[in-house]
């Protein structure tokens, strides 16, 4: 079966006026349907532009990008954005939901773009906040959530129109160890329910929660390992104040 | 994006900064209100002139007789009498252009009541001056052919003069007045008519059969017409046709040859009338104008608030392109919120106009038209003000890189 990503060769080259910036170097790497990734590294490694690129939200500057077996590399802006409203989910360290609009409003997002009725609209995003335990809460603002549901509501629009591949980039990184336990025990979830994800961390403990450890540097890829993956479990990570005191 | 969804997103945003939306729209209310009042006001100085020309008579041409010239001396028109009857009769019956044709004798003279005596101005016609001048009567009737035939002594009294003679509100239909000691009797009342575009009242005067006016006021039956004729063209646009046909047909009649002067002049006071109309019209266009720079005003100020609420929402316009946002989903959501507050503030722009519009009709009686092609001119452009101006902060919003959008703090 072919990958669901497949990335020959690519580089990316940053232009700051006359100095040229390579983000990521001659990279190869195939993800198939299912499979949870990790990719680590420290920062300046590339990890982000790989992860854009294989979001959707930028091009390579050589090389060919593959999602599902097509070509992403020509695709016009308008296409792109087809693309990632049909098969790519975004969850971001700070979230990104839109200030002053309430949690369904926010998960509900990529269905305006889709071209959803309102009514069908609502329905699908209730159910996806109810997939990360926070239906209760639909009708709160993001300054009315604590971080950890915030990110939860920003899982729920990332898999609101069920993509089939979801981008994480640094997704606890805002969090606090128990928290991140609770997302990424979500992501286990996702990822058991067949979805494919690729996160972008550089906390061990986070990359240790995935199936497959890609580590970066420098732009090149230095090491790509099948895991164990640990189960996330919150219930291992008490309050932080009280292990400090333990 | 549907198109609900749109709407929506747009009052949404709009509504999140009240204060700032009804700052920005108020460029455009003031413009369109300005623009709603002003032409209102001038529509109403249009329909003024108007008024005043219809009331001295449609399609209105005068004929006058042409100069004496003794010893050097040029006489006005009408010094010397070259109009015949027979004239006046060519005219109404040959031409083509002439609707009417009435012959206007004038003097002034002592009209006697019973109690009262006023001096005004006496006219001896035809009923055709009646129809050319566009004058009905408000009481009583007007008189016949057969009262010029038989040259009956009746006379049609002006409002004025029988104001002064019998007060105001008076019928004085059936009553006797005295005019050269000749007694008549008052058979109508003209409808009031106002005052003619120079200032004189057309209502103080007393009309009586032509040929009454010539045995009993002038004296003696002659073959040349001493005053005027008045004529009434077919239509309005056929008043310069009426008027080469009369001279042609004058010209011809007089034995006029080359390289001779008319010994006739023909009046047109449409000309008069539509020169004024277009005065009018200028000074309606340039308050307009005046306007509507207002409204572009406006329109800046609209571009000005949505490039600063672009900037502002860098993060939002990232995070919706990253959702799937394509770029002219972004450029229509925010020429939307362009055209919501442009549109918006036409429309109240049109409710303050319509009532500034209304105040000073009210407050200082002058005459205002509101045209509904106005109210849907204005907020046709009001809205295309908002496209046009919201269209480059729209452009630029939907130009972002999704990435660079997303990392803007």
């Amino acid at each position: 079966m072919a990958p669901l990503i497949s990335l020959e060769d690519v580089s990316k080259i940053y232009r700051m006026g006359e100095v040229e910036v390579p983000a990521l170097q001659h990279v190869t790497l195939r993800i198939d349907e299912g499979e949870f990734v990790a990719v680590m590294g420290p920062s300046g490694s590339g990890k982000s532009t790989l992860m854009n690129i294989v979001g959707c939200l930028d091009r390579p500057t050589s090389g060919t990008y593959r999602l599902g077996g097509a070509e992403m590399g020509g695709l016009s802006r308008a296409s792109l954005a087809e693309v990632r409203n049909r098969q790519i989910g975004f969850v971001f360290q700070h979230f990104n939901l839109l200030p002053r609009t309430s949690a369904l409003e926010n998960v509900e997002l990529p269905l305006v773009y889709a071209g959803l009725r309102t009514r069908e609209r609502q329905e699908r995003a209730l159910r996806a906040l109810d997939r990360v335990g926070l239906a209760d809460q639909a009708s709160r603002a993001p300054n009315q959530l604590s971080g950890g549901q915030q990110q939860r509501v920003a899982i729920a629009r990332a898999v609101v129109n069920e993509p089939r591949l979801i981008v994480a980039d640094e997704p606890t990184g805002a969090l606090d160890t128990r928290t991140s336990m609770e997302v990424m025990q979500i992501f286990q979830e996702l990822g058991a329910a067949g979805v494919t994800i690729l996160l972008v961390t550089h906390e061990a403990d986070i990359g240790r929660c995935a199936g497959r450890m890609v580590s970066m540097r420098d732009g090149r890829i230095l090491g790509d390992r099948r895991q164990a993956p640990l189960r996330a479990d919150p219930a291992r990570f008490p309050l932080p104040a009280v292990e400090a005191s333990a | 994006m549907r198109a609900a969804t749109l709407v929506r997103l747009a009052g949404r945003a709009l509504g999140r900064n009240k204060m700032r939306s009804f700052l920005t729209t108020l460029g455009v209310v003031i413009g369109v209100a300005a623009v709603i009042a002003m032409t209102a006001i001038g529509e109403g100085a249009k329909y003024r002139v108007q008024q005043t020309f219809e009331a001295m008579g449609t399609n209105l041409l005068i004929v006058l007789s042409g100069s004496s010239a003794t010893g050097g001396m040029q006489g006005g028109f009408g010094s010397q009498p070259t109009l015949t009857w027979d004239d006046l009769r060519s005219i109404q019956s040959e031409l083509s252009a002439v609707k009417a044709a009435a012959p206007v004798m004038r003097t002034a003279s002592v009209i006697q009541a019973e109690e009262q005596n006023w001096t005004t101005s006496l006219v001896g016609t035809t009923p055709e001056y009646f129809q050319i001048r566009n004058w009905s009567v408000s009481a009583g009737q007007r008189f016949s052919p057969e009262d010029v035939t038989s040259g009956a002594k009746v006379v049609l009294l002006g409002q004025t003069v029988v104001e002064k003679l019998y007060g105001s509100g008076a019928n004085p239909v059936g009553r006797t007045v005295r005019i050269k000691m000749v007694p008549y009797q008052v058979i109508g009342v003209l409808a009031k008519k106002g005052q003619s575009p120079m200032g004189s009242d057309y209502d103080d005067t007393a009309i009586l059969p032509v040929t009454t006016f010539q045995s009993k006021v002038q004296g003696g039956l002659t073959k040349f017409l001493t005053g005027a004729i008045f004529v009434g063209a077919v239509s309005p646009d056929a008043t310069g046709r009426a008027q080469q046909q009369i001279a042609g047909l004058l010209r011809d009649r007089h034995r006029l040859g080359p390289g001779i002067d008319d010994d006739f002049s023909v009046r047109n006071l449409s000309e008069i009338a539509s020169a004024q109309a277009q005065g009018t019209a200028v000074l309606t266009t340039l308050l307009a104008s005046i306007a509507a720079v207002s409204l572009l005003v406006g329109g800046i100020g609209i571009m000005n608030i949505m490039l600063v609420s672009v900037t502002e929402r860098t993060r939002e316009i990232g995070i919706r392109m990253a959702v799937g946002g394509k770029p002219r989903d972004i450029l229509t959501q925010f020429v939307a919120e362009a055209l919501a507050l442009s549109a918006g503030g036409g429309v109240i722009g049109i409710a303050v106009g319509i009532g500034a519009a209304l105040f000073l009709a009210h407050q200082f009686h002058w005459p205002t038209i509101i045209r509904v092609a106005t109210v849907l001119v204005s907020l046709g452009f009001s809205a295309l003000v908002g496209v046009v101006f919201g269209l480059y902060p729209a452009r630029k919003a939907s130009r972002l890189d999704p990435i660079d959008a997303l990392r803007f703090e």
